[in-house]
């Protein structure tokens, strides 16, 4: 009875996603380092081969984690986050320097990101943390330790540097709103932020400061008779305005070169398609000469020849793009998408907290990737060098993703044996 | 669940906007915008242009004057040429490291995308060791391409050299042409430039990033063939050629030998000459400044560009054009007492010997000047017109003759000599009423008068023929088919009625075949060859030497004229070139004294380096004159009348 109720309460449907985007995934690394001159049999030098036994390693993972108990995830939690604190620590010391980026440990022939574990980590203490305050109402105290749980490793990643990674951390502000941390209002502002960043870096800030001047006054002008309301009005008009200016200055004395370089060349500022547009220009020729249905399996010349850089890591969808074309994509955006969905509606159906904020992280950070890699390669975000998940080449990106999904199905698993 | 569970619709609408906003820019990228296929096809399409071989040009019996020799030129693309061993790829084609950043430099600023030229033509050898290297250099490769090679480095002016292209030449060339092509910049290779230069090909190469060839495209179904240049045959006779230069070796002048029967040329020298390999290969810019400053000015080309004023041989013409205008006839006898007095008696023009009663035929075998004198005087004085409207008729005559004028022979840069015209006497002296004596020198072939040694000898066919020529041309047959060009065909009359060459002829014929002759010494056994030996009078050095000829007699195969600067008498050092290639020429062999021939191999009439005052003006039209060739025919064009320094008393001074 217990046998059989354990695979029933298992989530197929999450399962099956999974398998079917790690097979997209190596059957997209075979053709993206394919050489058409040498069509060698299956080798376990190439990135595919690699691949096929990550998927494998993975799979065992992933259906050993379905194994064990569900609150081990919950007491053990601190350990691991301090466990991976340690490790993030520890590659800023002995870390090898791999393209600028102090990020992998080497273990033998395998090297590991312990910057993928940090995510898993922080889901789960955040997870851990906020559950034991769910009964309160949110307030400003929890917000901030949960905050920091965050900010810790996002540090840490800083450091290496890895900005991409280190990005990917705030999505977990997905997690703060839908546990009220974090209201509507604090969601517009954020859209509002991300206008007025991109406005500042295209625009003179002091032309988005007048023009803000404007509105204010218009504003104040047409709520004139409620003083408090102009009150708030006048703060959040300053407030923008020293953001801009702040941004600004952000932007010119922070940020690196060729992170503002990359910046430059999404808002259009500098066109230079061969040099730091050149991954993104080529990506997009790679993309967009793929048309409605593609040139077929093994056909796409652009990533054959290796005009796309890093073209079964960061770049892989470029190869779908080319081979499979819009179709293709479609299909793949949608597995995507019925994932994300998928994983929202379990977050939903679980019982205790714990288990349903760690659904929203994982959510979030699949939901990140998904957005930020997809978006690079066809030019509607900045290039940030931040794996596709269960699909980019790599063992500690495919595990750490993979962790972190089948400890969600765990907790899902044993829901009705967990009380909340 | 708790108060907050509808946020999971705006999670979950969050997540479907972001999915179609991605659905929809790839749709757009992938489906309505066909920019990204077509940059796609550039990325991985390279057209590689296939260099189609120059046509091949022949001498008239077969033999190859000018053929292709592959070499190598090095391309970079400067965006891609980054993190490349530079001192490996100096090494291997040796330049030093300051070549390399100037080459770079210069490429990145014709296009930083596109493939420039950073090494022009390297040898085989080098090539074979480059290219074991060659996958190290991201963004070089090599282009195969063919230059030009002379087997027997002969003929350099005639044959002219090619170039790279310049900005000119691609304007007007309406985009034929693209900055690395070369061109025919002179010679026969610019005249026939678009016949030897053939079609180019296109080859669709696909190539990965790093620009390494991946097989064709399509399997080369949109390439295109290159198709090769025509090849030419020249009117050459290359042994005839090699001869004449090693005669001409030392000194500075023109042979021309011109087939009368057909216009074609047989022989084209001008001295001194270079080896037109000098113009191939990575020694060309070199070369070509070191020949541009010699001072002997060896590509000036002298049959075509360089005008005497001609001698004695100029009497030929003058008694032909008298005869037509019927001033003199076979049977006119005027008496030399010596010399030809004029202006009242008080100017005298000498003859080197008192020659008594001189008929007409006397008068060419003995060169007398006091015939040609009252020739001309009854030319000029004695027509029932004025002085300078009888000028202009006899100009016109000698203007059949093609003097004064360019001949149309198919090289770029011909002159047309100097004919003055009644104006510039009349200028000259005030008014028009100045007579024969004003100018007695040109009935001599002296004063204003230059010719080109080209014009020379096409007197010569003229008067082989007995009153016509054809253009005088250096390629008679055009492609595998033999394609003669019309104009060539064309029979042009010089005015004067066949009868009255017969005693010109006669006379021609007894100057070499009669003992006393003026070109006795220069006879070939067993042709009557017709000659006339000349000593143009040149006032700042030495006399050029002259002669002219065509043999034999009947059935005329070679009219030739030869002209050695500042060699002096006429019948000493330009006779025996004569002889010696027409002997070699109708007979192959030379039966002159080995002495002889010794003494012409070996003699040296270049200038002295402190004469170089002089020597410049040996070459008469030497001023502001460049010595290339393809600029020359504008220069031409657009050339002032220049004054000749010739004053009568240096007439005197001829024949002491």
């Amino acid at each position: 009875m217990r046998e059989k109720s354990f695979f029933g309460r298992i989530d197929w449907l999450t399962i099956l996603l999974w398998f079917i985007l790690c097979l997209i995934g190596w059957f997209n690394i075979y053709a993206a380092v394919y050489d058409p001159e040498q069509p060698s049999i299956f080798s376990m030098e190439t990135n595919y081969g690699k691949q096929s036994i990550y998927i494998f390693t993975a799979l065992v993972i992933g259906f050993s984690i379905l194994i064990i108990d569900a609150k081990f995830f919950i007491s053990a939690s601190p350990l691991i986050y301090i466990v991976v604190i340690l490790l993030l620590i520890l590659v800023l010391v002995i870390g090898r320097n791999v393209g600028g980026n102090q990020a992998w440990i080497p273990l033998g022939s395998f090297r590991l990101q312990p910057s993928e574990f940090g995510k898993l980590a922080t889901c789960l203490l955040l997870a851990s943390y906020l559950s034991t305050q769910t009964n309160k109402n949110p307030n400003i105290k929890t917000l901030f330790i949960g905050a920091l749980i965050v900010l810790l490793p996002v540090a840490l990643v800083m450091l290496q540097p890895d900005t991409g990674s280190a990005l990917a951390f705030f999505a977990l502000i997905f997690v703060f709103y839908r546990e009220g941390y974090v209201g509507n209002t604090l969601l517009l502002l954020g859209g509002l932020a991300i206008l007025l960043f991109i406005s500042a870096l295209l625009v003179n800030q002091w032309i988005i400061i007048s023009i803000l001047a404007l509105v204010t006054g218009l504003l104040i002008y047409s709520i004139r008779k409620k003083r408090k309301y102009i009150i708030n009005v006048g703060i959040l008009f300053l407030a923008c305005s020293v953001y801009v200016l702040c941004v600004d200055y952000a932007y010119e004395h922070i940020l690196q070169s060729h992170q503002r370089n990359r910046i430059d060349v999404i808002l259009g500022k500098i066109h230079d398609p061969r040099g730091e547009g050149y991954n993104l220009n080529q990506s997009k020729i790679a993309i967009g000469s793929g048309q409605l249905f593609g040139k077929g399996f093994l056909q796409g010349t652009q990533t054959k020849y290796k005009f796309v850089p890093e073209q079964s890591t960061d770049f892989i969808f470029c190869t779908i793009g080319e081979e499979w074309g819009f179709v293709g994509s479609i299909v793949l955006i949608g597995i995507y998408l019925t994932l994300l969905l998928r994983l929202v509606h379990i977050a939903e159906r679980q019982r205790t907290a714990f288990a349903r904020i760690y659904a929203y992280g994982v959510a979030s950070i699949l939901f990140f990737h998904f957005f930020i890699n997809i978006g690079m390669t066809i030019g509607i975000v900045p290039v940030i060098g931040i794996p596709l998940p269960f699909i980019s080449y790599g063992g500690s990106s495919l595990w750490s993703f993979t962790i972190l999904l089948f400890i969600l199905l765990c907790l899902d698993s044993g829901r009705k044996g967990l009380n909340g | 669940m708790n108060s907050f569970f509808a946020r999971k619709f705006v999670i979950q609408g969050i997540f479907v906007t972001i999915a179609i906003i991605i659905a929809i820019r790839l749709f757009y990228i992938q489906v309505i915008d066909k920019s990204y296929l077509l940059s796609a096809n550039n990325n991985v399409l390279r057209k590689v242009v296939v260099y189609p071989a120059r046509g091949v040009v022949y001498d008239r019996n077969g033999k190859v004057l000018v053929q292709n020799e592959p070499v190598y030129d090095l391309l970079v693309t400067p965006i891609e040429a980054k993190e490349i061993d530079t001192a490996l790829l100096c090494q291997l084609i040796d330049i030093d490291l300051e070549g390399f950043q100037t080459r770079i430099k210069k490429a990145r600023s014709h296009s930083p995308y596109r493939p420039s030229i950073f090494e022009k033509q390297l040898s085989a050898t080098t090539y074979a060791q480059l290219q074991e290297h060659l996958y190290k250099f991201r963004g070089f490769y090599v282009q195969n391409r063919t230059v030009r090679s002379y087997p027997d480095s002969i003929a350099p002016q005639l044959l002219g050299y090619i170039q790279e292209v310049n900005d000119k030449d691609i304007e007007r060339s309406e985009g034929f042409y693209r900055p690395g092509d070369y061109i025919g910049a002179s010679g026969i290779e610019r005249s026939y430039e678009e016949l030897l230069r053939g079609q180019r090909g296109v080859k669709n190469q696909m190539v990965d990033a790093l620009n390494r060839p991946k097989g064709s495209f399509m399997d080369g179904q949109y390439d295109t063939l290159a198709v090769a240049g025509e090849g030419l045959v020249s009117t050459i006779d290359r042994d005839l050629q090699v001869l004449a230069e090693k005669l001409m070796k030392n000194k500075m002048g023109s042979v021309v030998a011109i087939e009368p029967a057909t216009g074609e040329i047989l022989t084209f020298v001008s001295a001194p000459s270079y080896d037109p390999n000098m113009m191939v290969g990575r020694q060309r810019g070199n070369n070509y400044m070191k020949l541009l400053r010699d001072e002997t000015r060896p590509m000036f080309i002298r049959p075509i560009q360089a005008s005497y004023p001609p001698g004695s041989v100029f009497k030929v013409v003058a008694a032909l054009t008298a005869q037509q205008a019927g001033v003199i006839d076979e049977k006119t006898i005027f008496y030399c007492p010596g010399g030809y007095r004029y202006g009242g008696g008080r100017a005298i023009m000498r003859c080197t010997h008192v020659d008594g009663a001189t008929s007409l035929v006397k008068s060419i075998q003995t060169s007398c000047n006091t015939y040609y004198g009252y020739t001309y005087a009854r030319m000029i004085d004695s027509r029932g017109m004025s002085a300078p409207k009888a000028y202009d008729l006899w100009r016109a005559a000698l203007g059949k003759f093609g003097l004064g004028r360019t001949l149309g022979i198919d090289l770029p840069g011909e002159k047309p000599g100097l004919i003055p015209t009644s104006d510039f006497y009349t200028k000259r002296y005030g008014n028009d009423k100045w007579r024969s004596g004003f100018n007695i020198s040109l009935s001599i072939g002296q004063g204003e008068m230059g010719i080109t040694p080209l014009q020379m000898a096409n007197i010569m066919a003229i008067v082989a023929n007995r009153g016509f020529y054809y253009r005088p041309h250096l390629v008679k047959a055009i492609g595998e088919k033999g394609i003669v060009k019309d104009e060539f065909k064309e029979k042009i009359s010089a005015g004067v009625d066949a009868k009255y060459y017969e005693p010109v002829i006669e006379g021609m014929s007894r100057a070499v075949n009669i003992p006393g002759g003026t070109g006795y010494r220069v006879r070939v056994p067993g042709i009557e060859m017709c000659g006339k030996t000349g000593t143009a009078q040149n006032p700042h050095g030495e006399n050029h030497a002259v002669f002219f000829a065509f043999a034999p007699r009947e059935n005329p195969k070679i009219a030739i004229a030869v002209f050695v600067e500042n060699a002096g008498y006429g019948g000493t050092w330009a006779g025996p070139i004569v002889n010696m290639l027409v002997e070699k020429y109708l007979k192959d062999t030379i039966s002159l004294p080995q002495y002889i021939q010794d003494r012409i191999f070996n003699a040296n009439f270049l200038p002295e380096l402190q004469e170089k005052e002089e020597q410049q003006v040996s070459a008469r039209t030497s001023h502001g004159e460049k010595p290339v060739g393809r600029s020359a025919s504008e220069i031409s064009a657009t050339e002032p009348r220049r004054e000749l320094y010739v004053h009568h008393s240096q007439l005197r001074k001829e024949h002491p």
